[in-house]
């Protein structure tokens, strides 16, 4: 029990805000730039070398920002759901400040999801909308994701707002599953899956190849922009705190 | 003390008791969707086979508004007079009571609205196979909606403001209740198998009668501590 | 691996996608971009204004 003593002191300071503060200022440069340069990476690769789509010519390069968006606009309603859980379970602050700043970076990610599905749509299908299973389910996460930053901003308490929102991300992640199996369902139009965890998938290799470094890259990004964003947020709200006072008096770039 | 049954049966009688009184008021809205109904044909044009096409999906609609609009009375009035501290503090389990209001909803503007569906279906020119499915899945995909609809409530209680808010938490909810709703009716008015939609259906249900009293009971939790 | 497009033009054309491709990615690089910038420069906000304030006691 002596040594989950010290593993749980460690992670109380983590989990603080200044301790988040400072142990993400260090990591963070090393980020940036590891996403910088996957995403420039991902980007020349599927831009320029990989080969065009016997059927859709060039306009398949859109899927080089679609599937990655798509991935995270998903992946990040779980991250933003899991640590609104944490906050209403355990009360941890850090969680609440996470969670607040996975909502709107979330909604923007699912508005270039649905952004780069529709200029995709238009050349392969001939029209700006389609209603089919992939788009209609990120409309609807959409509205899921646009939900929970309502909710945030109509209560004046800010911690009643958090944990408001943590239940309504909670009932939402269970939806989820639902709504997207609800909607293949009905809709068949779309293409399959491309990638899918355990089939093979059916897009020639040298097209998946870069496909694969922009969903990392993507994962990066998110991971970035998320700290960026819990920092921005741990500052307004401890601003009051004397570590940072001292943090102003010292940043004076 | 009494137990948790008869604080359900309680909570449903004056529920009901209330909504007996004022059952004019609950019949506006019935009234409402049937003329909307009724107008439909004059918006698209008589047609049979057009509005039969149609009258899956419009029904539904109509059941989704109704229910929709109405789950603003879930909780706001006793939270405006107090009395929603009062069920929120009692030692009877929060989420009993939350079901037992559900339900009283659902018996006032669900069960109605499915009712009045074959009267709907006819003005739609729905042929009569899809009927039964029609019934069945409205009954299920009404519980569904008050249940779904007493969280968004219980997310918004304390809050003042416009409604605009509690449709748009809970609409995304409703989206799996009302494509298997309508997937049933209209495969069973084109002669085909509705068993295998309005199974899926009623597990939506299922789940949402799980999940949803408990999750209406900590959004009240929440509102009422704020 | 060689590139796919024998010159600029034709990289910007995209075989006649070009404004759809580009389109896509123009405003996936103001969003991204945009992602970054506003919370760096809450932090810088927040923080110049924290020391304002101690310079006018």
């Amino acid at each position: 029990m002596a040594r989950s003593g010290a593993f749980w002191q460690r992670l109380h300071r983590w989990a603080s805000p200044p301790g988040f503060y400072r142990l993400s200022g260090h990591w963070l440069p090393w980020l940036a730039a590891a996403s910088l340069a996957l995403l420039a990476l991902g980007l020349v690769w599927g831009l320029l070398y990989a080969p065009p789509d016997a059927r859709q010519g060039n306009s398949y390069r859109i899927i080089y920002l679609h599937v990655p968006a798509s991935f995270l606009a998903l992946a990040g309603y779980y991250v933003m759901a899991v640590a609104g859980a944490i906050h209403l379970i355990w009360r941890v602050k850090l969680a609440d400040m996470l969670m607040s700043a996975a909502a709107p970076l979330g909604a923007a990610l699912t508005f270039l999801a649905l952004f780069s599905g529709s200029l995709w749509g238009k050349p392969t299908w001939g029209t700006y909308w389609v209603w089919d299973a992939r788009i209609t389910s990120m409309l609807v996460l959409l509205f899921l994701y646009l939900g929970v930053m309502a909710l945030r901003q109509a209560y004046a308490s800010r911690e009643t707002a958090g944990r408001a929102c943590a239940v309504l991300a909670l009932v939402g992640t269970v939806n989820i599953p639902i709504i997207y199996k609800s909607v293949d369902w009905w809709y068949s139009l779309h293409q399959p899956a491309t990638i899918r965890l355990t089939a093979a998938p059916s897009m020639h290799p040298d097209m998946f190849k870069p496909l694969l470094v922009m969903i990392v890259a993507f994962y990066l990004f998110y991971a970035w922009v998320l700290i960026l964003n819990t920092r921005a947020e741990i500052l307004s709200r401890e601003r009051r705190a004397a570590w940072v006072r001292e943090l102003a008096e010292e940043d004076v770039t | 003390m009494p137990g948790p049954g008869a604080g359900f049966a309680a909570l449903l009688r004056r529920d009901l008791l209330l909504a007996w009184r004022r059952r004019g008021e609950v019949a506006n809205p019935l009234i409402f969707f049937a003329m909307i109904t009724a107008l439909i044909p004059l918006a698209v044009g008589p047609e049979p086979s057009l509005l039969a096409r149609l009258a899956p999906g419009m029904v539904w609609i109509m059941a989704l508004l109704g229910t929709l609009l109405a789950a603003d009375t879930l909780f706001r009035e006793d939270f405006l007079d107090g009395a929603l501290e009062f069920l929120v503090l009692s030692p009877q389990p929060l989420w009993l009571l939350v079901l037992a209001r559900v339900v009283a909803h659902w018996l006032v503007t669900g069960v109605p609205i499915t009712l009045l569906s074959p009267l709907l279906a006819a003005l739609l020119a729905l042929p009569g196979s899809g009927l039964p499915a029609l019934v069945a899945g409205l009954g299920l995909g009404t519980l569904a909606f008050s249940l779904l609809g007493a969280v968004g409530g219980a997310l918004t209680v304390a809050l003042g403001g416009g409604n605009v808010l509690r449709p748009l938490l809970v609409l995304p909810l409703y989206v799996p209740v009302l494509i298997f709703g309508t997937a049933a009716v209209a495969r069973a008015a084109a002669g085909g198998e509705s068993a295998g939609a309005l199974a899926l259906l009623g597990a939506i249900t299922a789940l949402a009668l799980l999940v949803s009293p408990f999750a209406a009971a900590a959004a009240l939790r929440v509102g009422i501590d704020g | 691996m060689n590139p796919q497009f024998d010159s600029l033009a034709e990289f910007a054309a995209m075989g006649g996608h070009g404004a759809y491709v580009w389109g896509v990615y123009g405003v996936a690089a103001v969003v991204m971009a945009w992602l970054v910038a506003r919370p760096l420069r809450r932090r810088a906000q927040l923080l110049a204004a924290l020391r304002s304030r101690r310079e006018s006691r």
